[in-house]
């Protein structure tokens, strides 16, 4: 794709810089100081679980641990719950090791339930615009913010987390990490490596909000007003 | 709208300000909480000296090497499928992204809130060739609703009270409804959803590109940068061109910042990471992404005493200390940027000339300095900005220059300064209750208006000394 004005503009840059440009051997120093290495450091699974719990209250978000047997029983609990009648959730192979495709199946004869298709094109982004509850797996899951992760791809929509009513992440216990630091050290290293990165990452903590009226905390305003964890021992 | 916000005198806006009981009460009631907000926060993550200096590094680092990130970002953009377009003024921004509207024949432009597009007054030029734009932020959806600037850069709508939206809303809406918050902003979900949707192009500002990877990060709460990065086709992102970081582990840093320094949370509800068009086979993101980065006089503070006003991360930190802010309010700076920030940048972004008065807008308690989360000597550059303006552009305010005056003339002839010390606490008797002067006149105006004067002692300075040597003191405080 084009790039315009780029020699003129930054020539310019390096010129009230008081150099000649730098367009190669540009490297990071090392910092002084790394205090996002100590926060939570050598915390075990179980106290990372007991934060995010904990930071779930403050972001009005409602949470349940279970075991992976019991998951496919806790999300037809929320979806209850959230009284839900259409469903749109992520193209997502947990979906066949988590149990979930049986749920879904089932669900199925009495809701609108629609797995993410790409083949679909724009008409999951209807379907996700109708419906009441979206779900999705989390990628990463930060224990000090209460922070989903999700990588965006073509069988996992934004739209899924955002658009309907009611949003339900689930995560695999394995996912969390102590903070965003960990995520963007991973995210580094792809990209170091030459991987692709996602066209979007998503880091979600609970519903949306807005304090834009009289300061007054407002939960819900264009994202989903409602959500739901359920951390899954896996 | 651009960097500056109307033409009335600062004097005229400072009255306004300080006369507006409800807006005096809101900011000074959201400068407690967001400040309670951001000393709790950093207190419960520790060692926050230490983020402090790691921020103010990477934002150092980062500036030092500016056109080296800026290359290796266009380059990762340009890879990942997305035009970038480097705009050296404001007209060159606007124009580049008309011709973008034009070629796409786009009808309905939504956007998320972003200040550098404020300071383009890209919504005006957008609206000048007949697009209709909706700014989906709910507060800045309210400003636009009824034409009027913003007055905080993280709660721009800061100066309406709920009853004034109440009536905004019904009238340029139809809404019926009652005034409370939840029900408002319901309101606002329903009407912009539909805007969301059929919008033909989204713009978003910018709060970290990412170098290595061509990633923008948005911070936000609404969910509408969301919406406006997923759902129209083409996309464009408009950024000022500090806005920068080196890796997704600089970003993660100063993210950690900004939503403590800004609204203490561990993180906003949404911080999105979006990098160029959509990959094969996806159906949300554009298909058409463009990246204006824009310097228009940036660069210009580049190299200069004033080149750490960059780091400035946009977090408002420094206006929610700030106790001249809390006096006048956003509007009297009468510059998109307020506060202690705005009081530094407008004068470097658009000429001493107009904003000759904002280095004074500070009491140089210092307090803007201490909280900024990536240590930009806030004060200190005020003092520079006011050095400067006194002996290379000879362009002290009027009101200081006259007060200097006069107090030369008045303190260098001691008959005069004896009798009017002597005459003062009789002379400003009808304005004094219990002590201190309220409603004061003339000069004592603009400083009674915000605070009480202490009254004249009965005995002056000079007289008590004069009594004290001779051994005749009087301990009368009454």
């Amino acid at each position: 794709m084009t790039i315009h004005n780029q020699d003129a503009f930054l020539s310019n840059v390096a010129a009230h810089l008081g150099r000649p440009r730098r367009m190669s051997g540009v490297e990071r120093p090392t910092w002084s100081v790394r205090p996002q290495d100590r926060v939570f450091a050598g915390y075990s699974k179980e106290e990372l679980v007991a934060i995010l719990k904990k930071q779930c209250k403050a972001i009005h978000t409602d949470v349940v641990e279970v075991s992976t047997a019991q998951l496919p029983k806790a999300l037809l609990q929320a979806i209850e719950r959230y009284e839900g009648k259409t469903i749109i959730a992520a193209h997502d192979e947990r979906n066949t090791t988590y149990g979930l495709e049986a749920l879904y199946e089932q669900l199925g004869e009495k809701m609108e339930v629609h797995i993410w298709d790409a083949q679909l094109g724009e008409e999951n982004q209807q379907i996700a615009e109708r419906a009441d509850i979206g779900i999705s797996f989390s990628d990463i899951t930060l224990a000090e913010s209460a922070t989903v992760t999700l990588f965006n791809h073509k069988d996992n929509g934004r739209s899924i987390s955002l658009l309907p009513k009611s949003f339900i992440a689930i995560i695999p216990k394995s996912t969390i990490v102590p903070r965003m630091t960990q995520a963007a050290q991973q995210l580094h290293t792809s990209v170091e490596k030459g991987e692709v990165t996602p066209s979007c990452v998503s880091f979600v903590s609970g519903p949306s909000n807005s304090a834009d009226i009289e300061m007054n905390l407002i939960v819900g305003v264009h994202g989903p007003v409602q959500a739901t964890y359920i951390v899954v021992d896996d | 709208m651009s960097i500056k916000l109307g033409d009335r005198s600062y004097q005229e806006r400072i009255e306004t300000g300080i006369e507006n009981d409800f807006m005096r009460d809101a900011v000074s009631s959201a400068q407690g909480r967001f400040r309670n907000g951001r000393i709790t926060q950093a207190a419960e993550l520790g060692d926050w000296e230490d983020w402090r200096q790691l921020g103010s590094e990477i934002r150092t680092h980062t500036l030092e090497n500016l056109d080296y990130y800026l290359q290796q970002l266009s380059e990762q953009v340009a890879k990942r499928g997305g035009n970038v377009y480097f705009a050296s003024t404001a007209e060159e921004a606007n124009a580049y992204i008309e011709k973008v509207i034009t070629e796409k024949n786009a009808k309905k432009i939504v956007k998320s809130k972003s200040m550098v597009t404020e300071e383009i007054g890209l919504n005006q030029q957008l609206e000048k060739m007949g697009a209709e734009v909706v700014e989906s932020d709910l507060g800045e959806w309210i400003l636009q609703l009824d034409e009027d600037p913003p007055s905080h850069i993280v709660t721009p709508a800061l100066h309406k009270n709920k009853a004034q939206i109440r009536k905004t809303f019904a009238e340029k809406r139809g809404y019926n409804g009652s005034d409370s918050p939840e029900e408002l902003a319901a309101f606002a979900r329903e009407q912009l959803r539909k805007d969301f949707l059929s919008a033909d192009v989204g713009i978003t500002g910018c709060n970290f590109a990412v170098a290595e990877s061509g990633a923008i990060t948005l911070v936000t709460n609404e969910g509408n940068a969301r919406m406006v990065t997923a759902l129209p086709d083409t996309q464009i992102t408009v950024m000022g061109m500090e806005r920068i970081v080196p890796t997704w582990e600089d970003m993660e840093v100063l993210v950690s910042l900004l939503t403590r320094a800004a609204v203490g949370q561990k993180l906003t509800s949404y911080v999105t990471s979006y990098t160029g068009a959509r990959l094969e086979g996806e159906i949300d993101g554009p298909e058409d992404y463009h990246l204006v980065i824009v310097d228009n006089g940036r660069s210009k503070i580049l190299g200069t005493e004033f080149q750490s006003a960059l780091h400035c991360i946009r977090c408002a930190a420094c206006i929610n200390v700030c106790p001249v802010y809390r006096h006048v309010g956003g509007h009297a700076y009468n510059s998109i940027y307020p506060g202690p920030i705005g009081a530094v940048l407008t004068p470097l972004l658009d000429g001493y000339e107009d904003h000759k008065e904002l280095p004074y807008a500070s009491s140089l308690c210092a307090a803007c300095t201490e909280a900024c989360p990536v240590k930009i000597p806030l004060h200190e550059q005020l003092i520079r900005h006011r050095q400067i303006i006194v002996e290379k552009e000879k362009k002290s305010p009027v009101t200081e220059k006259i007060m200097m005056k006069g107090f030369a003339q008045w303190a260098s002839t001691p008959a005069a300064y004896k009798l009017s010390t002597k005459l003062a606490r009789t002379a400003l008797k009808p304005w004094t209750k219990e002590d201190t002067i309220k409603n004061g006149p003339g000069p004592l105006k603009g400083w009674t208006n915000v605070r009480d004067f202490p009254a004249p002692a009965k005995q002056s300075f000079r007289a008590w000394w004069k009594e004290r040597e001779k051994g005749e003191i009087n301990h009368d405080h009454s």
